[in-house]
């Protein structure tokens, strides 16, 4: 979608000009109307934040699911650590607060006429804030598709697909390999199949020690990748003959290619490798409703002004999470849940005819590598002058230092813990 | 403007903290209460934590706030994670955290104790603990100089006193004479009992005995 004149005085932060500019005659006499498509970590916690601060602001979330699985955590479903039930969250305390919540499914954005549309109605808004979360891209990898990902699962968004790799893991023999395909960048969760293969292997190492773990990456470098290895060596034999987690890097072990009925992988190399389970997460692009909506560049991810998250592609529709293009904060839900708030008070100003204030963005991210045995990674980000980067300030975040002592990993379990509960509790309570 | 309010209230502390007193221009702040609302993923909405092992932030002296992100900041106070945190903010951008975490009402931890530690725990408090952390280590917002216990976690708090013990964070010389005189007369199940009171939460009146140590 090409930009005009209006958008981009609107993109650029000229604020002044959107009150006369961007209320439809739909909206007028109506009151303040905020929609919020998709009801995961980024828009819950919008509509909670705008709701918080202006309760006037009508709100309503259109999600097509009753209840939400965390993605976060649902490494230690796998592993046993955590039930499915554990990671379930729903929609009681948003609603509690006056927050409509819909669930259909958005078919489309009428961005002109400022109405969100589902399958079973049109919800006219003066702002939309769209947290579509991820697609997977399974055309990307030569055989997969979502059909086969019920028998080499992804469980790249939790729920059914965790509990499918969940009963694999525990209905495999001891001696079996378990595959786990890690997806090129930029994807929902940078340590997440590093956390993954963590958990499996101390399901293994307790319950099938012959087992192990193989990641076939396409990439040559991930994320807290020193740490980790740090953790695999100290926990699982990393590096040696016994080892229960083993590391391919691309380019030569980029998956192309599965046969579910083989439960084989093929690599770019032209190996062929079959495992017992075979967790297949594909390459990634912003969610399905954001690239029918114009929202998605060349890159198939949503460009957006780093101060309000407004699209600059779409006026009034703001993009957050794992979406948005939000330069050096990665995909994470801390990261979604902080640009949500940012987004939450951009929009109750500009609904209240004021100019959105500083932004301000953090994110803190742990994994669980073994018991008792948990890493960090923390960034607190301002927006650059320019205002083309949400980025890092120098000398403040980073990682777990490399010679932190056991009791301090052990506190990071809990403190893990501790951030999960409060951050469900801060989208969805 | 709130701004005002703040520099009104600090202005003392900031002069004790060597704070600088020339301000950025408002517009280039961001309020207290978006910077706050960063911290929520860990410490709770509104900082106030339903999350055992991170500590409730919400309704703290604000010069008490202040001077923490400092000490974590510079690593005088131990953390795993605080202090890269801490690090990411200016002291005025502290000042405008510590201003909005005041006004905010505190919500005690809902959390599990052993009722029949309190009275004790009462007790060693008044003895031992109340001339600092004053009202039974609950918030006075309305007044200055306190040091929230009551209505922490437990966890946290153990987090914290084990943190004295080995000297990973600096324990005031006052509080460490009357640490240390504590345990040696009610030995260390003293410290289970400090921790149901305030776990409770519960009325406290201080008897206001004379402090054999001043």
């Amino acid at each position: 979608m090409t930009m005009n004149r209006r958008d981009f005085v609107k993109a650029t932060g000229a604020i002044a000009a959107i009150g006369a500019l961007g209320a439809p005659g739909i909206a007028l006499g109506q009151g303040k109307k905020v929609v919020v498509v998709g009801g995961g970590t980024g828009g819950a916690t919008a509509a909670k934040y705008i709701k918080m601060a202006d309760e006037s602001i009508d709100v309503t979330i259109i999600e097509p699911n009753e209840d939400y699985y965390t993605c976060y955590l649902s490494n230690e479903v796998l592993s046993g650590e955590r039930t499915l039930d554990q990671i379930k969250q729903g929609y009681d305390g948003l609603k509690a607060r006056g927050i409509k919540v819909v669930h259909e499914a958005a078919t489309g954005i009428d961005a002109d006429n400022k109405v969100v549309k589902t399958d079973g109605g049109e919800y006219p808004y003066e702002r939309c804030v769209v947290s579509p979360g991820i697609s997977l891209l399974y055309d990307k990898i030569e055989g997969y598709s979502e059909e086969v990902a019920q028998k080499m699962p992804h469980a790249w968004k939790a729920g059914e697909q965790t509990k499918i790799l969940r009963s694999q893991l525990t209905a495999m023999d001891d001696g079996g390999v378990v595959v786990i395909v890690a997806p090129p960048n930029p994807f929902r969760c940078p340590p997440g199949p590093y956390e993954r293969a963590s958990q499996i292997a101390m399901y293994l190492k307790e319950a099938k020690p012959k087992s192990k773990v193989l990641i076939l990456d396409s990439k040559q470098a991930f994320s807290k990748q020193g740490l980790f290895t740090q953790g695999w060596e100290r926990l699982y034999g990393f590096g040696t003959e016994d080892s229960l987690i083993e590391w391919q890097p691309g380019p030569d072990a980029t998956v192309v290619g599965v046969d579910p009925d083989n439960l084989s992988v093929e690599t770019d190399f032209g190996d062929e490798v079959k495992g017992a389970v075979v967790n297949v997460i594909p390459p990634q692009s912003a969610g399905k409703i954001a690239l029918d909506s114009g929202l998605a560049d060349d890159s198939g991810w949503c460009p957006v002004n780093k101060k309000t998250f407004e699209s600059t592609q779409v006026a009034g529709v703001h993009v957050i999470g794992d979406a948005a293009i939000a330069t050096k904060m990665p995909k994470s839900a801390y990261a979604a849940n902080s640009q949500a708030k940012v987004t939450a008070a951009a929009i109750v100003a500009l609904l209240n005819d004021e100019e959105p204030g500083v932004p301000a963005y953090v994110n803190t991210c742990y994994s669980i590598i073994g018991k008792d045995y948990g890493i960090s990674v923390a960034a607190v980000y301002r927006l650059s002058e320019d205002g083309a980067e949400i980025a890092g300030v120098e000398g403040a975040g980073g990682l777990t230092p490399s010679d932190a002592e056991d009791f301090a990993l052990a506190r990071e379990v809990e403190y893990a813990y501790s951030w999960y509960d409060n951050i469900v509790h801060d989208i969805f309570g | 403007m709130a701004k005002a309010t703040m520099t009104t209230a600090l202005v003392g502390g900031a002069l004790a903290l060597g704070l600088s007193a020339a301000a950025p221009a408002d517009d280039d702040l961001a309020t207290g209460k978006m910077l706050v609302d960063t911290c929520a993923g860990c410490h709770g909405t509104n900082g106030n934590s339903v999350g055992t092992a991170s500590p409730t932030i919400a309704a703290m002296d604000p010069l008490v706030f202040v001077d923490m992100m400092i000490a974590f900041a510079d690593d005088e106070t131990y953390s795993t994670i605080m202090g890269r945190i801490a690090r990411g903010y200016t002291e005025e951008e502290y000042e405008l955290m510590g201003e909005y975490l005041h006004g905010i009402a505190y919500q005690p931890a809902q959390q599990d104790f052993d009722q029949s530690l309190v009275d004790k725990g009462a007790k060693l408090h008044d003895r031992y603990c109340e001339k600092c952390h004053v009202e039974g280590g609950k918030p006075v917002p309305e007044e200055e100089d306190y040091y929230i216990l009551a209505g922490q976690w437990t966890p946290y708090l153990k987090y914290a006193m084990t943190d004295f013990a080995e000297e990973r964070r600096e324990l005031p010389k006052k509080m460490a004479r009357k640490l240390d005189s504590m345990l040696e007369a009610e030995g260390e199940e003293s410290l289970a009992a400090l921790y149901a009171f305030y776990a409770a939460y519960t009325d406290f009146e201080s008897s206001d005995d004379e402090d054999e140590d001043e």
